[in-house]
């Protein structure tokens, strides 16, 4: 699986958080699995950075809900490596890695937690309801299924404007897809030949839902043929094949392939959020093939192969911790939004807000 | 010339299109050589090549793709077959549209057309009008035109809108009004008009309704009394300041709205007149609004389910009384 890290896709050339840089031990290997190092170095600063939510969670400083995407980095990373300048990026709750890959500062994620009113969200949203929209990272609605439709318009504008060369790639839980809307978006999404990508991810759960519980088809990816999308299963618990499967997904899109389902299998490796111990999750699905923790997966397949020595390792996993602390002290230390300065209006065009009460 | 209501949308269309590269128009029907379930599309198609498109019956979808493209610098007119079906893009409406600006900083420039109210025979899931439910939620601004004036320079307004515009076209007037020509631009987005001058009481009301106003009025004026009818065109935002004008000079208030009677339009002008302009009031504020119950298809039922001119003229005599 290793052998797809050497995809050429082009180099993102400007990273938010500090993008790992392939200056290795490992030089044999240096130049055919830069990708996948790349791709383990946002996944090692997404666990990191999640790890760091949690206790900050657990220790009372965070409001609201914590969702990671723990086991589903793998998959999530893919999805944002392999977009461009002017690509479309829909994540969903479990895509930090995606996110960062994609280019989304880490000061972001900890402004938004943390309720800083310098953030992207200002206060006025949390946690994983956040995007850059004007950098074509959509900010999610709760509302599972919706995003589809938005990346699908995005697409369609790109193409009446002009544009050329770009994809999209919406993000979706397996529960999501059983949501009407998700079907109208992806009907739409054929119907228009739009370049989009949809990965899938099946981590066994919504909520507490398993899946025998939320849909009855042999598998999901048959799905595909259905609406019209070409469709590939993939093990989500291994990198190299997600970097592969998405990455070539990305491609065939660009190339001007229909669009494409990506059905990706892995386990949650946490509860739905923080709130939520997951003790319905029996034993035994934790002892399935999927349920391989894709960090230490891919993590072992770097110390088998010898990419890079343990050495570098280290400073990698130190380099993340940095990285997560800066950001969060920094947040931390900004000011948080206040009710009477806050401006109580959500339209654009302020002269036409409503006024309900008279002005004294 | 004679120009009708439905016309006018044709139009402003059409303008929209010639003048602004960005706009296009989304819906079932509104393309090819067909222009839509009432016309208001017809023709714009082959004038407008590759810039109105069907899709498919996905209301939901199709206003998260019109959101989609507003994000990305279009400004998408989305043709609702009836308004009564934009229930399925509630969703994408509210909570994405709605919320994107205040959430984002970036505003999404939709305009979604409503073909609403009731006409005879089209039962409880072609008549509705939804305006009250849409200017219930924040970020988004409710247009109701009552003329074809309006249903021209307010489409126009509607999509220059940086914001989400809910635009409620009533399928009544769509062939029952008619003007001679359509003006180069009309009142301010959020200016209500006085139709209709008066001193002795105001009937506040919009789209459809104001027609069933006005004939209360000149029914009431052959027995001496001089109404005067408020026509709140935006129903969001709402000009409450022409209003308590208005009951300034008449004393008594009756509003008039067609959506259902819990809460809703009719409601909101009456709580903002009692707690703004209490001392302005000579006798208690009173409304109509279509009956409680979904809408009827027999035309027996439904001309009594809506408000009417001779249930707004009697509920007026009886507020004139007091
Ligand atoms: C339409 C809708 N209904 C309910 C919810 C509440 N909810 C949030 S996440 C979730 C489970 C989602 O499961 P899945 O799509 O498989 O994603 P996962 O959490 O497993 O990544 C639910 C039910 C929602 N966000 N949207
Ligand atoms: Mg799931």
């Amino acid at each position: 699986m290793l052998q797809t890290a050497q995809r050429t896709a082009k180099s993102k050339t400007k990273k938010a958080a500090s993008a790992p840089s392939h200056k290795t031990g490992a030089d044999k290997a240096a130049p055919p699995h830069d990708r996948f190092l790349e791709a383990f170095r946002w996944m090692l600063l997404t666990r990191t950075l999640e790890e760091k939510l949690v206790s900050l969670y657990r220790g009372g400083l965070i409001t609201g809900g914590v969702y990671i995407g723990k086991g589903q980095e793998a998959v999530s990373v893919a999805c944002g490596l392999f977009l461009q300048k002017g690509d479309i990026f829909a994540p969903l709750i479990r895509d930090q890695a995606g996110r960062s890959a994609f280019g989304e500062p880490l000061l972001d994620v900890t402004r938004t937690y943390l309720g800083s009113r310098l953030g992207p969200m200002r206060g006025r949203d949390g946690n994983i309801h956040r995007g850059h929209p004007r950098n074509n990272e959509l900010a999610m609605v709760s509302h599972l299924g919706a995003m589809i439709s938005v990346t699908v318009g995005t697409l369609m504008a790109k193409r009446l404007k002009g544009d050329k060369n770009f994809v999209g790639l919406a993000c979706i839980g397996e529960g999501g897809m059983q949501t009407g809307s998700f079907h109208e978006g992806m009907n739409l999404a054929a119907v228009e030949q739009v370049p989009l990508v949809v990965v899938a991810t099946n981590n066994h759960y919504a909520y507490s839902t398993p899946n025998d519980r939320e849909f009855a088809c042999r598998d999901l990816v048959d799905r595909a043929i259905g609406y019209g999308f070409e469709g590939y299963s993939l093990d989500g618990t291994d990198l190299g094949a997600c970097l592969d499967v998405i990455g070539s997904a990305v491609k065939r899109v660009r190339a001007g392939r229909p669009p494409q389902l990506v059905v990706a299998s892995v386990l949650r490796l946490s509860g739905h959020g923080e709130h939520d111990d997951a003790s319905y999750v029996p034993e035994e699905v934790k002892r399935q093939p999927f349920a391989r923790d894709c960090l230490k997966v891919a993590e072992q397949t770097i110390v088998d192969l010898n990419l890079v020595d343990a050495e570098t390792l280290g400073k990698w996993r130190k380099d993340a911790i940095a990285q997560v602390e800066e950001a969060i002290a920094a947040a931390q230390q900004e000011p948080a939004p206040e009710g009477d300065k806050e401006d109580w209006c959500a339209l654009s065009n302020r002269g036409l807000a409503d006024q309900p009460e008279s002005p004294e | 010339m004679s120009i009708t209501y439905l016309e006018a949308i044709r139009e402003a269309q059409a303008k929209l299109l010639r003048d602004d590269e960005r706009v296009f128009i989304y819906g079932q029907d509104v393309g090819g050589t067909f222009g839509g379930a009432f016309k208001a599309t017809k023709g714009l198609a082959k004038e407008f090549p590759g810039r109105v498109l069907n899709a498919p019956i996905s209301e939901d979808a199709i206003v998260g793709t019109a959101i989609g493209a507003a994000m990305q610098g279009m400004r998408p007119i989305v043709e609702m077959q009836f308004a009564d079906f934009s229930s399925i893009a509630l969703n994408q409406i509210l909570n994405q549209a709605g919320t994107h600006y205040w959430r984002t900083n970036m505003p999404i420039p939709i305009t979604v057309r409503l073909p609403s109210g009731g006409t005879k025979g089209s039962g409880p899931f072609h008549s509705q009008s939804m305006e009250s439910i849409y200017a219930h939620y924040p970020g988004l601004i409710v247009m109701t035109p009552a003329t074809v004036e309006d249903a021209y320079t307010m489409l126009i307004e509607a999509v220059a809108i940086d914001d989400p515009v809910i635009y409620c076209e009533h399928k009544y007037l769509y062939y029952h009004l008619k003007a001679d020509q359509l003006p180069e631009k009309g009142l301010p987005t959020g200016r209500a008009r006085i139709a209709r001058e008066g001193r002795d009481l105001t009937i506040v009301s919009y789209s459809a309704m104001m027609q069933e106003s006005l004939a209360a009025a000149e029914e009431l004026e052959r027995d001496g009394f001089e109404i005067e009818v408020v026509d709140l065109r935006t129903v969001k935002p709402l000009d409450t300041d022409t209003v308590l004008a208005s009951v300034a000079r008449t004393g008594r208030l009756l509003c008039v709205g067609e959506s259902f009677p819990w809460g809703g339009a009719t409601a909101e002008v009456i709580a903002r007149v009692t707690s703004q302009g209490f001392h302005l009031l000579d006798a208690a504020p009173q409304r109509l609004n279509a009956k409680d119950t979904p809408i009827p298809y027999h035309p027996n039922l439904w001309s009594t389910h809506r408000p009417n001119a001779k249930n707004v003229a009697a509920k007026a005599r009886q507020l004139l009384r007091e």
